[in-house]
């Protein structure tokens, strides 16, 4: 599916490319995410170095004061990263130096407001300026905001647009046809963070679905911790997402790039 | 039957007020908005729900409730008569119940056994609730750390009713935080819950439902207006904003009329210590466009879009936006929008309570205040409606802490350091 690929945009062309390295290694992409400025401004860049080592794409968070659709793990990541002066401009400088070590595509995960405040415009040239590859923009359904998604492109971005559980097939195409950079869906219907238990129970129909529509690599997130979770979704999915196990890892003193190198590994697919 | 919904040329198909409102939430709630929205459209449309509604609004909630000449108030100003609407008159202190309720006689029509809300001061949490309690409905009511030590009473209220209360501790611990709470739940039990949303804010189709709700306010008040003044048209209207669903209630049902025909539509927001000092929450005097909980609308955000605590001496107010309906009535000058400091609302609160005996919820005294500098300009043919959105029995204990304050003050005065210039 990935070869057949005509990307849009140089982001677009990169992240897909990712994805084609994965599959040719017999593994599923691995996307690590961590907040911005977490634990702090300047202990970021080594934390991100370590997942930027392990991953075939990078998710930097923009830290939000209210962030509806991350969990608690994640949030509180954010007001500690907003407490030392990490947020939108100073996000995006921070990619910039990541950008100057590593080739591997780094995509920024943003809410709306900050694009809003900031000027759509005059975000998509700072972004493009530091060298981002994609924007995952989890409150924003495609139909809702059709020029975000023209602005990325005409500043070589690709998007990423999330499918749920509850999606219903119309959103699926909606959504899987909106996507430039991959199609993000949602394990659970919830928030992000960690669970208990195998909670991946809905994945394969929903991927299924998806695969009908989406013209682009397919990733997963929410609920994946560890390398057993990521061999389960590694199955049937092109990327396997894991944001809130590493900021509790960071969180918790633990070696960050062991824990990427593990799960990595886990990505393997059959 | 006799109740009937009324319909408004707002929002378009998509939920948009102008630019301002949508639906800006994670992908997971987009299906349970569209069922809402089917559902509600099908209850509306439904002798049966619209019977049980007006059934509850008139033996349950008491309506409808008064439109009262404050007689005292009036002479006080010296200008144009001025009435209260009186949903502090609603059985359990405010407007509201009457959204509470109809929201969860559609979630027990939709099958949803659990039902969550969102509350600051503990009105919109107790009326959910009591809706719950009185339909048979699981509750859970997420509310502010700094909220819950504010209106204790409320808090023992809700619990008393049955419903569990969750202490948000988040953010600021406020009225926003606990909407993102409510929010979460809802993204994570959306298959079973319902999310009862006190405000004409949120993502649509809830800033046209609660509005649609509401509007029983104004819809009373044409025709008690016509029996009491021979005309069923205010010549202006005062109503308090913090989201806006009492002023939007009794707003929207004039807010279409032709310009010339339109009442003054003024809506009050919390200065707090004044719209210059940054604490207050005033989202059209000190705001700027942004998305908050689902909706684009005017917001209190920095230049990078982090949301700016707000500040009100009201809990109920304390929320950095206003509901996208307001936005658009502001944008085009349907409504005008006013700040009214702390102060004046506490200085509001006892003139209503010495002149009239009311003693109104510290949102409502915003408008009290508004109101009565607004009479003064106008000729004693002339009417101000003023929305008294609720009764003030849940803010005593914070006034006398205040008023108490107060007092310490004026008894032994600090004595201030002198400046030091260099």
């Amino acid at each position: 599916m990935t070869a057949t690929l005509t990307p849009t945009t140089p982001g677009a062309a990169r992240i897909h490319a990712a994805f084609a390295r994965a599959k040719q290694e017999g593994r599923a992409a691995f996307i690590p995410f961590m907040t911005a400025g977490y634990p702090t401004a300047q202990a970021f860049p080594a934390v991100a170095d370590a997942l930027l080592g392990q991953a075939d794409i990078l998710e930097v968070g923009i830290p939000y004061s209210d962030p509806l659709g991350d969990g608690p793990t994640i949030q509180r990541a954010s007001e500690q990263a907003l407490a030392g002066g990490t947020s939108t401009r100073h996000t995006l400088a921070l990619v910039r130096e990541l950008r100057s070590r590593h080739d591997t595509p780094i995509v920024i995960m943003t809410y709306v407001n900050p694009i809003y405040a900031v000027g759509p415009r005059e975000f998509m040239r700072l972004a493009q300026e530091a060298g981002v590859d994609g924007l995952i923009l989890p409150d924003l359904p495609p139909d809702q905001d059709l020029e975000i998604a023209d602005l990325a492109a005409e500043h070589g971005m690709a998007v990423t647009f999330l499918i749920a559980p509850t999606s219903t097939p119309a959103r699926v195409k909606l959504v899987a046809e909106a996507c430039t950079g991959f199609l993000y869906a949602v394990s659970v219907t919830g928030v992000t963070g960690t669970r208990e238990g195998s909670a991946l129970n809905e994945v394969p129909a929903m991927l299924a679905l998806a695969r009908q529509h989406a013209k682009v690599p397919v990733a997963v997130g929410f609920g994946v911790k560890d390398a057993e979770t990521a061999a389960q979704v590694a199955q049937v999915a092109d990327g396997v997402v894991v944001g809130s196990a590493f900021i509790n890892a960071v969180k918790a003193g633990q070696d960050v790039g062991a824990l990427a190198a593990s799960i990595r590994a886990g990505c393997k697919q059959n | 039957m006799s109740l009937q919904l009324p319909t408004y040329p707002q929002p378009d198909e998509r939920g948009r007020f102008g630019r301002f409102g949508g639906r800006y939430v994670p992908e997971t709630l987009i299906p349970a908005l569209d069922e809402l929205q089917a559902a509600y459209i099908e209850a509306r449309n439904d002798p049966a729900f619209l019977n049980e509604l007006e059934r509850l609004l008139k033996d349950f909630v008491g309506r409808p409730s008064g439109l009262y000449l404050a007689q005292r108030l009036t002479e006080h100003a010296g200008g144009a008569k001025i009435y209260l609407k009186r949903e502090d008159q609603n059985y359990t202190g405010a407007h509201k119940i009457n959204n509470c309720l109809a929201q969860a006689l559609l979630a027990k029509r939709m099958g949803k056994g659990r039902v969550i809300a969102e509350t600051g001061a503990g009105q919109h949490g107790v009326a959910s609730a009591t809706a719950a309690a009185l339909l048979g409905l699981e509750c859970i009511v997420y509310m502010g750390a700094e909220d819950i030590r504010r209106q204790a009473l409320n808090v023992f209220r809700m619990k008393l009713l049955g419903a569990e209360v969750r202490e948000v501790t988040s953010g600021t611990s406020t009225l926003k935080d606990a909407t993102n709470e409510a929010i979460r739940d809802w993204v994570t039990n959306v298959r079973d819950t319902f999310y009862i949303l006190g405000s004409v804010v949120g993502p649509h189709p809830y800033p046209a439902m609660v509005r649609d709700f509401q509007s029983i306010i104004g819809e009373e008040v044409k025709v008690q207006h016509q029996a009491l003044e021979g005309r069923p048209v205010p010549d202006a209207i005062v109503a308090c904003v913090g989201g806006g669903s009492n002023a939007i209630g009794i707003f929207a049902p004039f807010a279409y009329l032709p310009e010339d025909q339109r009442p003054l539509l003024i809506g009050t927001e919390a200065a707090g210590e004044g719209v210059e000092s940054g604490r207050h929450a005033a989202s059209v005097a000190g705001g700027r466009i942004g998305v908050l909980h689902g909706a684009m609308m005017y917001l209190l955000n920095d230049d990078e879009g982090q949301i700016v605590p707000p500040h009100s001496i009201s809990a109920g107010l304390d929320y950095p936006g206003i509901g996208p309906e307001h936005c658009l009535y502001s944008e085009t000058g349907v409504a005008q929008y006013v700040p009214v400091t702390d102060a004046q609302a506490l200085d509001a609160l006892q003139l209503l309570t010495r002149l009239e005996g009311i003693i109104p919820a510290l949102e409502t005294a915003h408008a009290i205040h508004a109101a009565v500098n607004l009479a003064r300009t106008m000729r004693p043919d002339q009417t101000v409606v003023v929305n008294l959105s609720g009764r003030g029995d849940k803010d005593v204990a914070e006034v006398m802490r205040l008023l108490d304050l107060g007092r310490e003050q004026d008894a032994a005065p600090t004595p201030r350091t002198p400046e030091v210039h260099a």
